[in-house]
C-alpha cells in the first residue's frame, strides 16, 4: 500500500519535471513570439473641473498598475488635465483615492506628470502620437518608440459617436485618430498597440482603424453610456468609472510573471457589472489575442540574453594628462543685463501676417446689393424675384 | 412703355453684371483665400524611388603566391571576371550583387610578408604594403606546403581587409585555370559570405521597408537585438554599488574609456556619433534576491531571474534630456558583502565565464566579484580598484553585439582573427556600413514616399518651402546614395544615405504637418450655405428670368418673321 503511494508520488514529481521542462522551453519561445523589446504608455485623461475626479483616478490608476508591472517613467506619458490632488475643493489634499473609503491612494509620491493642465490638447496629443514635436520638447515628454516597441493607450473622459471631447472645449475624432495610427504604422513607430478608451460610446472611436497590429477596447457600444461606480460622500465626486474599476482589480492580480492573456481582458467588466457593454476589436491584430500576454502591453518583461563573449584587451590605461595649466588666466567679465527693459518698450510691433477682414465676403455682397438697390430703387426688386 | 423697357434692360444688365463680378471676381478672389500654402514636391521623382533597386558591388582581388599555379596556368593570370547576382524581394524592391574578381600572382614583398611565422604576422606585414580601400577585399591563395595556417584551417580572415586561403591537394595536378578557378569558387564564396555583404543581412537591413517573415530563431534575435540606424547614440556606464559602507569603489573610467572604448567608437566615427558619460549610484539594489548555492558556497542569480533585473533599476537611470538618440546603458554591479560572490548561472546551471548579460536594444549588466579583495580582517569599508580592462574587455563585446557588428559563425574550417585592441575588424566595419547603408536608403525611401502619399491624401495641409526643400535634399541624397552604392564606394554611399536619413527625417516630422483640420462634408456645407445661399439665390433667379424672356422674344421673333 505505502509502494503503490510512493509510486504515484513519483510518477507525480515525473510529471512536475516534465511540466518544469515544457515551461523552460515555453518561455524560450516566449521570446520570439511577442517580437517586442520595450513598452511605452500613453495615459491621457481629457477632462477637467472637479466633478471629473472620475477620470483623473481613472488615469491614475492604471498609470500605478504600468509602473507596478515595470514600465518605467521615462517610457510613461501621462498626461492630466486637471489638478485634482491640488484642486482647492479636495477635502484631502495630495490626495486621489480610486475606491471608496479612501482605501487606495494612486497619487503616491512619485506620480510623474508629462502634461499638465492646458497642455492637453488634441494637437499636443496628436502630436506626441505621430512625433511631430517641436525641437526644444524634452524626452520626457515624447515618444520615443522604435520599430520594436509595444505601446499602450489609455484614453478616458467625455466621448460621443465617434468624438472624443478635450478639456471641454475641443474634440478629436476618430478618423484623425486612425490616420493618427496609420502615420505612426508607416514609420513603423510601433510593434503591437493596445487601445483603451474608457468613454460614453467609446466603441466607435475604434471604428476606423486601419492600421494593422492593432487591438482596441472599449467600455461601451455606441448608443450606451459608459457609467460611473461609486461615489464618495465625504469626497463628494464619483471616484471612479467602472470599467476601469473592474480593469484595475483585474490588473492587481497581475505580476510581472504572470501568463494571463488577452481573452482574460475581454471578459473584465460583464453588462452585469458595468450596465454597458463593453466591446473589443481584434481583426487587425495579426497573433491570436489567446496568445498575447498581459504583460506585453501593461509590464516591461525585458528579454535578456547571456554574454558569451569577452574581449581581450592588453593596453593598459593611459594617464591622462592633467588639465592644469600653470598660470591661471585672468578674464573680465561683466554682469549681463538680464532684463533690457529699454529694448522692451521701445520694441516695434511684430509684422504679422495681412488676412482679410472677417467677413469680408459677407461685406463685399452686401455692399454689391446695396449699390444696387440704392442707384435703381426697391421697385426692381420685382424683376429679380 | 419705353421707360419700363428701359428701366426692365437696366435691371437685367444689373443682374448681369451682378452675376459676372461674382463669377469673375468672387469666385477667384474667395479660392485664393481658402486655399492652403503647398510647396512644390518631386513627386515623380518620388515615385521612382518608391520602386527601388539596389546595385551592391564589391571589388575582390584574388593574388596566387609561389606554389599555387603552374607556370602554364600563371601565363593566363591576369584576368578579371564579374559575377551578377539578382534578387527579387518583393514587387518594390529588387536587389543585385556583383562582384568584380581580379586575379593576380603575387609580388615579391607580398612572398615575403607571406613567409613570416605566423599568420597574424602574414596579415600584419600584407597591411604594411598596400591598404585596401573599404568595400573590397583581398585573398591571398597560399600552397599547401604553406605553415601559416594549422592543420584543420583552411582560410585564416584577418583583422583587416585580406584573407588567407590554403589550397588543398586535389585542386593543384595538372589542370587548367579554368578548372583551378571553379574549384576554389565555393571557398571564395564563403569568404565573401563572411567578409562582405550576404543575402540574409541585406535583406534583414530591408526590414523597414519590407515585412519580412524572419526564417528562424537566431535570425530573429539578431534583427531584434542590434539596435537600428541612428545618426547618434549615447553610451552610459553605471557603476551600482548597493553597499557603500562595505565598499569603497575606484573606477579609471575616463582613462578606460579613452584607451578601449574610444578607437572601437573612432572607428565608428562614419557610422554614427557617439556620446559618452558614466555615472555612479549608491544603494542601488538588483530587484531580484539572488539563491544561495550550498554546493559552491556562492550565491546565484539564474538566467530566468535576469529578465526582473533591469526595472527597478531603470528607474533610476538618468538620461541625456537633450537628444532623442537611443541610449545604450552598461551597469558595473558589485554585490554587497552580504550577498558575495555572486554568479550568474545559465539554464544548464553552469557558471557564465563572463557573469555578464546583456537586453536586446537596452544595454548590458556585469556582476563584478570583489571578495577576493577581503583579507582576513578586513576593516569596513574596503578600498577596491576595479580592474577596467576585464570589465571593459566584456562591455566591448556587449557594445559589439549591440551595435549590430557580431556576425554568424563562421563555416568549418575556417580561423577569424581576434579584433585586435580597436575592437572592430576592418572587414567587420565594411559589412556594417554596408548593412547601414542600405537601411538608410530602404528607410528614407519609405518615409519620403509615405510622406508624399500622406501629403497627397490630405489636401488641408500646409506644406512650407523649408518641408520642400528637406524632401528634394532627401530625393537627391539618395539617388546619390544608390548610385555609390552602385559604384561600390562604401564610404560615400554610407555619408550620402545618412544625410538622406537626415533630411527626410526632418522633413517628415516637421511640427508643421500636423493635420488637425478634418472637417466632414456635412460641416463643410453648413459652414458655406449661410454665406453664400442668400446671395446666389437673387442672382441666380434674375438669369434665369433673364434666359426665359429672351427665349420668349425668340418664339415671339419666330412667328413674325414668318
Amino acid at each position: 500500500y505505502v509502494r503503490g503511494i510512493f509510486k504515484n508520488l513519483h510518477g507525480w514529481f515525473i510529471n512536475c519535471l516534465r511540466y518544469l521542462f515544457c515551461c523552460f522551453q515555453d518561455r524560450a519561445g516566449q521570446f520570439f513570439s511577442s517580437g517586442h523589446t520595450n513598452n511605452w504608455a500613453v495615459l491621457v485623461c481629457t477632462s477637467r473641473f472637479w466633478f471629473n475626479y472620475r477620470h483623473v483616478a481613472n488615469t491614475l490608476s492604471v498609470y500605478r498598475s504600468v509602473k507596478r508591472l515595470g514600465i518605467p517613467d521615462s517610457h510613461i506619458v501621462l498626461m492630466l488635465a486637471d489638478d485634482m490632488a491640488c484642486n482647492h475643493r479636495n477635502p484631502k489634499p495630495a490626495t486621489v483615492f480610486s475606491h471608496k473609503n479612501m482605501e487606495l491612494n494612486v497619487y503616491g509620491d512619485d506620480v510623474e506628470v508629462d502634461y499638465r493642465g492646458y497642455e492637453v490638447t488634441v494637437e499636443n496629443f496628436l502630436r506626441i502620437l505621430t512625433g511631430r514635436l517641436p525641437p526644444s520638447t524634452p524626452r520626457s515628454k515624447r515618444l520615443l518608440s522604435d520599430d520594436r516597441s509595444n505601446i499602450l493607450i489609455y484614453l478616458t473622459g467625455h466621448g460621443g459617436n465617434g468624438f472624443l471631447k478635450f478639456q471641454d472645449s475641443e474634440e478629436i475624432s476618430n478618423v484623425e485618430l486612425a490616420d493618427a495610427f496609420e502615420q505612426m504604422w508607416q514609420k513603423r513607430r510601433y510593434n503591437e498597440l493596445l487601445f483603451i478608451i474608457d468613454t460614453c460610446q467609446g466603441a466607435s472611436m475604434y471604428e476606423r482603424f486601419y492600421s494593422p497590429n492593432l487591438m482596441a477596447l472599449a467600455s461601451s457600444q455606441v448608443g450606451e453610456d459608459s457609467l460611473s461606480h461609486q461615489p464618495d460622500l465625504a469626497i463628494g465626486v464619483h471616484l471612479m468609472d467602472r470599467y476601469t474599476f473592474y480593469l484595475l482589480e483585474f490588473l492587481e492580480d497581475i505580476h510581472p510573471a504572470s501568463k494571463t492573456n488577452m481573452n482574460d481582458l475581454f471578459k473584465v467588466c460583464p453588462k452585469s457589472q458595468c450596465v454597458s457593454t463593453p466591446g473589443h476589436r481584434t481583426d487587425l491584430f495579426l497573433r491570436d489575442p489567446g496568445s498575447v500576454l498581459i504583460t506585453d502591453f501593461f509590464g516591461s518583461v525585458r528579454k535578456v540574453e547571456l554574454t558569451m563573449e569577452t574581449i581581450n584587451l592588453t593596453d593598459p590605461i593611459e594617464q591622462l594628462e592633467s588639465a592644469e595649466s600653470g598660470e591661471l588666466q585672468k578674464e573680465m567679465h561683466t554682469y549681463a543685463d538680464q532684463l533690457p527693459v529699454s529694448e522692451i518698450i521701445h520694441q516695434k510691433p511684430k509684422q504679422k501676417d495681412w488676412h482679410p477682414p472677417d467677413g469680408f465676403i459677407l461685406g463685399l455682397w452686401t455692399l454689391i446689393l446695396l449699390v444696387f438697390f440704392q442707384t435703381y430703387g426697391v421697385k426692381h426688386l420685382k424683376h429679380i424675384f | 412703355m419705353a421707360t419700363t423697357e428701359v428701366e426692365r434692360r437696366r435691371g437685367q444688365l444689373a443682374a448681369l453684371s451682378i452675376a459676372a463680378v461674382v463669377i469673375i471676381v468672387g469666385v477667384p478672389l474667395w479660392w485664393r483665400t481658402t486655399e492652403t500654402y503647398r510647396a512644390w514636391l518631386p513627386v515623380s521623382q518620388i515615385k521612382e524611388l518608391a520602386k527601388l533597386q539596389l546595385h551592391l558591388s564589391a571589388d575582390v582581388e584574388v593574388v596566387f603566391a609561389r606554389g599555387t599555379v603552374t607556370p602554364e596556368q600563371q601565363k593566363k593570370v591576369p584576368l578579371t571576371q564579374t559575377q551578377n547576382m539578382e534578387h527579387r524581394v518583393d514587387e518594390d524592391t529588387a536587389l543585385s550583387y556583383r562582384y568584380e574578381t581580379r586575379y593576380r600572382t603575387a609580388t615579391i614583398m607580398e612572398e615575403d610578408a607571406l613567409n613570416q611565422p605566423t599568420a597574424a604576422e602574414a596579415d600584419l606585414s600584407l597591411h604594411t604594403l598596400s591598404e585596401s580601400p573599404s568595400g573590397s577585399l583581398v585573398v591571398y591563395v597560399i600552397p599547401e606546403s604553406s605553415s601559416l595556417l594549422p592543420q584543420n584551417v583552411d582560410v585564416y580572415i584577418g583583422q583587416r581587409r585580406t584573407a588567407l586561403l590554403r589550397i588543398g591537394s586535389q585542386m593543384r595536378v595538372g589542370k587548367t585555370l579554368e578548372q583551378l578557378l571553379a574549384h576554389m569558387e565555393p571557398r571564395i564564396k564563403q569568404v565573401l559570405h563572411v567578409m562582405s555583404f550576404s543575402h540574409t543581412d541585406i535583406t534583414a537591413a530591408l526590414s523597414n521597408r519590407v515585412r519580412i517573415s524572419p526564417g528562424n530563431k537566431e535570425s530573429i534575435a539578431d534583427s531584434m537585438r542590434a539596435f537600428k540606424s541612428s545618426p547618434g547614440y549615447e553610451i552610459t556606464f553605471s557603476l551600482l554599488n548597493p553597499d557603500p559602507k562595505s565598499h569603497r569603489l575606484h573606477w579609471d573610467i575616463e582613462g578606460a574609456v579613452e584607451t578601449y572604448i574610444q578607437p572601437l567608437l573612432t572607428k565608428l566615427s562614419p557610422v554614427a556619433n557617439f556620446s559618452i558619460d558614466s555615472q555612479t549610484l549608491y544603494y542601488a539594489m538588483l530587484g531580484v534576491n539572488p539563491r544561495f548555492d550550498s554546493s559552491r558556497s556562492t550565491y546565484t542569480l539564474n538566467a530566468d531571474s535576469l529578465a526582473h533585473v533591469i526595472n527597478p533599476v531603470e528607474a533610476r537611470l538618468g538620461s541625456n534630456a537633450a537628444s532623442s538618440n537611443p541610449v545604450l546603458n552598461f551597469l558595473l554591479y558589485i554585490p554587497d558583502a552580504h550577498h558575495s560572490p555572486l554568479y550568474i548561472h545559465d539554464h544548464k546551471k553552469q557558471q557564465v565565464p563572463t557573469n555578464a548579460f546583456h537586453s536586446p536594444r537596452w544595454g548590458g549588466i556585469m556582476v563584478y566579484n570583489v571578495n577576493e579583495f577581503y583579507e582576513v580582517d578586513t576593516v569596513f569599508p574596503v578600498d577596491i580598484n576595479i580592474d577596467m580592462a576585464k570589465v571593459m574587455g566584456v562591455f566591448l563585446a556587449q557594445l559589439r553585439l549591440l551595435l549590430g557588428v557580431q556576425s554568424s559563425t563562421p563555416p568549418p574550417g575556417f580561423l577569424v582573427a581576434p579584433c585586435g585592441n580597436a575592437g572592430l575588424a576592418d572587414w567587420e566595419l565594411d559589412r556594417l556600413m554596408w548593412s547601414r547603408s542600405v537601411e538608410n536608403i530602404a528607410t528614407a525611401t519609405t518615409t519620403i514616399t509615405s510622406l508624399a502619399q500622406l501629403l497627397d491624401q490630405i489636401g488641408n495641409i500646409v506644406i512650407n518651402d523649408n518641408i520642400a526643400q528637406q524632401v528634394s535634399s532627401a530625393v537627391t541624397s539618395l539617388q546619390l546614395a544608390v548610385s555609390e552604392l552602385e559604384a561600390g564606394n562604401l564610404g560615400f554611399a554610407l555619408q550620402y544615405s545618412k544625410e538622406a536619413i537626415l533630411s527626410s527625417e526632418r522633413a517628415f516630422f516637421d511640427p508643421s504637418l500636423l493635420h488637425l483640420l478634418y472637417f466632414p462634408d456635412d460641416q463643410k456645407f453648413a459652414i458655406y450655405i449661410p454665406l453664400f445661399l442668400p446671395m446666389c439665390v437673387p442672382i441666380l433667379l434674375s438669369l434665369l428670368k433673364i434666359v426665359s424672356e429672351a427665349r420668349q422674344k425668340h418664339r415671339e421673333k419666330k412667328p413674325k418673321k414668318d
